[in-house]
């Protein structure tokens, strides 16, 4: 087994990315998993990058898939899982995720928030982790709220639920930065309280500025850097290193390639805005996030090379949002744009699959199409395409299994795999409620005794209704 | 003869005047339909092959294999597609709040605590861009609802009457099926009910900021019962005598509850709320319709038992207590509907009254019949407020509010082919389509 995975990781280091490289070849053991052989049976396996397979089976060895087709034979140490009438596509891929985040996500008193870190706030025990989990969605790029025009610093994730909150990173996945342009960014939609001075910026136009103004900056601090390091390996021995600016470093590493731009955005002519400012200091915009009238620029930003993260059909709930259409992801898709649905809250990841099939009648995408806008899409979107995304040899073994087809209303996930470890499990998940129920029950039980009020807990702080962008305005 | 003549003459002013107002909606009323070769689920009895479905005047007027076609009716083949009765959203906001982060476009939540005059009907703005989005998912009529919770306003605990009308026409006045459908009542806050935080609704009548105390619960139910008290002598002081008594407009707005003509939509998020609610409205003999998630799989049986009839919140949204299993609000109108009791669907706010047919497939997945969430849909909030003999079903005499799918209307890739609303071919371009229209030619 070892000779299988040391090839297999050698084959992916190759052709990877420096930063991705490492991490890659430092990938942990799966302790963890029952067996380091499975082999799912019998399904229709949507391999997404290479047709649908009728009956056919998938090999995992060591997380990752071994063999996939019609005709693939189980091993005798394989743990089997009988999957017949069963759907299998890849994870589903969330490209807007606010989960497993600890505290609030909005660091609002800066209009430049880039020194802060999810990475620093990671909860491995949010329950929306395993929630989404039920959904099918195996890796998430989780971000700050956009009530920054650069906010902070984003991590992909792998829902891996149980594991602490170091294991839950996307090894190699490289990181990327929030944007945010239009109302959340100039605060048009909250509350001002009385004696509190407005921030900086009140309009779209102090939103470009405040832009320019960081990179302008970043620029003039990564030319003394440059010129520090220069000297230094032209061997002059008394040099004083520049200041060390952590707001400035993570804008750094954008002008460099090293850190992708999600930029959440609404209407058109701040799409273009950002094209702009993006061209004039020479860095990329990965993605654009909501990008809701992406549809009315879409040649604009298939020419930049910028991939698009929407919503299926959400709407009017704020000015910017007003026309928003749910042909968005059809039309940009046509126009040669990358698109990916996503979530931007822990109940919509749950139905992820459903939000893609959408596409299907507004604006005829094809199936294939749809399945793709939530899995190789956002894979390529975050980089992470040689990884996960799609069904094939070598990539991570990261499933979902159905009982209908997943562009269905009626599909049900019943399994969720990450790494070849099944995570997610409906039937274990139904069968292990009453004994959950009890411990819960023993648990108020003795509290009381203990003489506790017991006012019970529920809600989170926080809590959002369906589709946070519309219950806080502001992620 | 003079008279005859004069009389005639005021008639045909009549019809002048009747034809120069009619506009479009009257004209077409007058066109009569035939839908033939369909498979017609009428949702009263099991779905009918090769169906057709007649339509004239605006109503249903035959339905069946080999129905009579009348001489003038325009027919639409509609082989290998299906008719159901078009979809009723249980609540909203249409026509009421436009954009929901502009202020000055929302119209649902009036200042004050006990405003039973109010009605919906007057702020739905009928040419609300939202209306030909929202019908042409097939949904045909709605209910708006004022001051439903979480959205602005001043914790009001009676809100008004809420309005059921159909998605098409010129005016609110064409529009209306039934200008008060409902009095809206956001039930107060008790102790000790847990959650909360989580999607909004039903937490008014807590004092200011702070928890809610049972004093302040006992406080507000008392208020509660002295309008039903005050609404009930006013009825009969003005049975007695109407000319010596002053009008009360609050007072004769809630005549019809106390008489439990009109049902009280209690909106509620708490089981121990629930059952208060109960209670109260068994009591008091008042007609209830219970708005909640899901606390009411908690109070199930007394639900059962006490045949109140249950708007679910939108079941696509995330659950209050990190305790609850994954699919609560999925299984939920499963659970429900295969106890007997009455579940019908809402959208609540307007972002997602298009995903009406969405959480009905969920609840499908997680457990629903599909008899039942067809119900659900349809006929279930029909008879909640009191129009099931006119809406809900495809049975002759009702108001032809039909569509003609290419599938179960519940999948996410059916199209609604035809509308037909008020027995009216009606148009499902919208803005949404327009803009696709006009953007994807952009060169």
């Amino acid at each position: 087994m070892k000779r299988g995975k040391n090839n297999l990781t050698l084959s992916l280091c190759v052709g990877a990315l420096a930063a991705a490289a490492i991490a890659v070849c430092s990938w942990p053991s799966r302790a963890q998993t029952t067996s380091n052989v499975m082999f799912f049976k019998n399904a229709t396996i949507l391999t997404v990058t290479k047709g649908t397979i009728q009956r056919g089976s998938i090999l995992v060895r060591d997380g990752r898939i071994a063999a996939v087709g019609a005709n693939v034979q189980a091993p005798s140490d394989a743990t089997v899982v009988d999957a017949t009438g069963m759907f299998i596509m890849p994870g589903i891929i969330d490209c807007h995720s606010h989960i497993a985040i600890e505290g609030g996500v909005n660091e609002g008193s800066v209009s430049v928030s880039s020194m802060a870190n999810i990475l620093d706030v990671l909860n491995p025990e949010d329950i929306d982790i395993y929630r989404d989990l039920a959904g099918g969605v195996t890796s998430a790029n989780i971000l700050h709220g956009s009530a920054n025009a650069i906010g902070g610093q984003t991590v992909v994730i792998k829902l891996r639920w149980g594991q602490p909150a170091d294991k839950l990173v996307f090894e190699g996945a490289l990181p990327g930065i929030k944007f945010a342009l239009g109302e959340n960014p100039k605060r048009s939609n909250s509350t001002i309280l009385p004696g509190q001075v407005r921030r900086y910026p009140a309009t779209r136009m102090g939103v470009e500025d405040v832009i320019r103004q960081a990179f302008t900056q970043a620029v003039a601090y990564k030319k003394q850097w440059d010129d520090y390091n220069r000297r230094k390996s032209a061997g002059d021995a008394n040099l004083i290193p520049p200041r060390r600016d952590l707001t400035l470093d993570p804008l750094v590493e954008v002008l460099e390639g090293k850190r992708y731009v999600h930029s959440h955005c609404y209407v058109a002519d701040e799409i273009l805005m950002l094209i702009r400012v993006a061209n004039e200091f020479g860095f990329k915009v990965r993605t654009f996030q909501h990008v809701l009238e992406g549809y009315k620029v879409a040649k604009e930003i298939a020419a930049h090379g910028a991939g698009a993260s929407t919503f299926s059909d959400w709407w009017s709930y704020k000015m910017e949002a007003f026309d928003a259409i749910p042909y968005n992801a059809a039309i940009m898709t046509q126009k040669g744009v990358i698109v990916s649905i996503n979530s931007d809250d822990a109940e919509e990841a749950q139905h992820l699959n459903q939000e893609a099939a959408k596409s299907m009648r507004y604006g005829g995408m094809s199936h294939d199409d749809a399945l793709k806008m939530v899995t190789i899409n956002p894979a390529i979107q975050l980089g992470i395409e040689k990884r996960v995304g799609s069904i094939e040899v070598g990539k991570d073994a990261d499933l979902a299994i159905y009982n209908h087809d997943p562009l269905s209303v009626f599909a049900v996930v019943q399994k969720t795999v990450i790494d070849g470890k099944i995570y997610f499990d409906r039937d274990k998940d139904i069968a292990g409620r009453p004994a959950l129920a009890k411990e819960k029950q023993a648990l108020l039980d003795k509290e009381r005794q203990a003489g506790g009020g017991g006012a019970g807990r529920g809600g989170r702080s926080g809590g959002r209704g369906p589709g946070s962008e519309i219950q806080d305005r502001e992620e | 003869m003079k008279k005859i003549l004069k009389t005639l003459s005021y008639s045909m002013i009549a019809i002048a005047v009747a034809a120069a107002f009619s506009l479009v909606p009257a004209a077409q009323a007058q066109q009569s339909y035939a839908i033939t070769g369909a498979k017609v689920y009428p949702i009263s009895g099991p779905p009918i092959e090769g169906a057709t479905v007649v339509i004239h005047g605006g109503k249903i007027t035959a339905v069946g294999k080999g129905a009579a076609i009348p001489s003038g009716a325009k027919v639409i083949d509609a082989k290998g597609l299906e008719v159901y009765p078009g979809m009723f959203n249980a609540v909203t906001e249409i026509g009421m709040n436009e954009v929901g982060a502009v202020e000055a476009t929302v119209d649902t939540a009036e200042l004050g605590e006990y405003n039973p005059q109010l009605v919906a009907a007057t702020a739905v703005n009928p040419a609300s861009a939202h209306i030909p989005v929202t019908r042409a998912e097939g949904i045909t009529h709605v209910i708006a609802a004022p001051g439903l919770g979480g959205r602005g306003g001043g914790g009001s605990v009676i809100t008004g009457q809420a309005s059921l009308f159909n998605l098409a026409g010129w005016t609110m006045d064409e529009m209306q099926v039934k200008r008060s459908a409902a009095m809206v009542v956001n039930w107060p806050v008790l102790p000790g009910g847990g959650g909360g935080g989580r999607g909004g609704g039903g937490g008014r009548g807590a004092a200011a900021g702070g928890a809610p105390s049972r004093a302040d619960y006992d406080r507000r139910i008392a208020e509660l019962t002295e309008w039903f008290e005050r609404a009930r002598h006013y009825a009969s002081a003005m049975q007695a005598n109407k000319y010596s008594v002053e009008r009360d407009l609050k007072l004769e707005a809630l005549v019809s509850v106390v008489k439990g003509d009109l049902p009280l939509f209690v909106v509620a998020n708490q089981a121990n709320q629930i059952s208060e609610a109960v209670a109260y409205c068994d009591k008091q003999k008042l007609k209830m319709i219970l708005a909640t998630g899901t606390a009411a799989g908690e109070v199930k049986v007394l639900l059962k038992e006490k045949n109140v009839p249950v708007i679910l919140r939108p079941t696509l949204t995330l659950l209050r207590g990190e305790d609850e299993p994954y699919d609560s609000n999925l299984t939920l109108p499963g659970q429900l509907s295969a106890m007997g009791i009455k579940v019908a669907f809402g959208s609540y706010g307007n972002e997602f009254a298009r995903r009406l047919a969405q959480q009905a497939g969920v609840a499908v997945a997680f457990g629903m019949s599909h008899d039942d969430a067809l119900k659900a849909l349809t006929i279930n909030p029909a008879e909640m407020f009191g129009v099931g003999k006119e809406l809900g079903t495809i049975e002759t005499g009702k108001i032809a509010n039909l569509i003609v799918t290419n599938g179960d209307p519940m999948e996410l890739s059916t199209e609604v082919r035809y509308l037909f609303i008020n027995g009216q071919l009606t148009s499902t371009d919208n803005k949404h389509k327009q803009l696709y229209e006009e953007y994807r030619k952009r060169p």
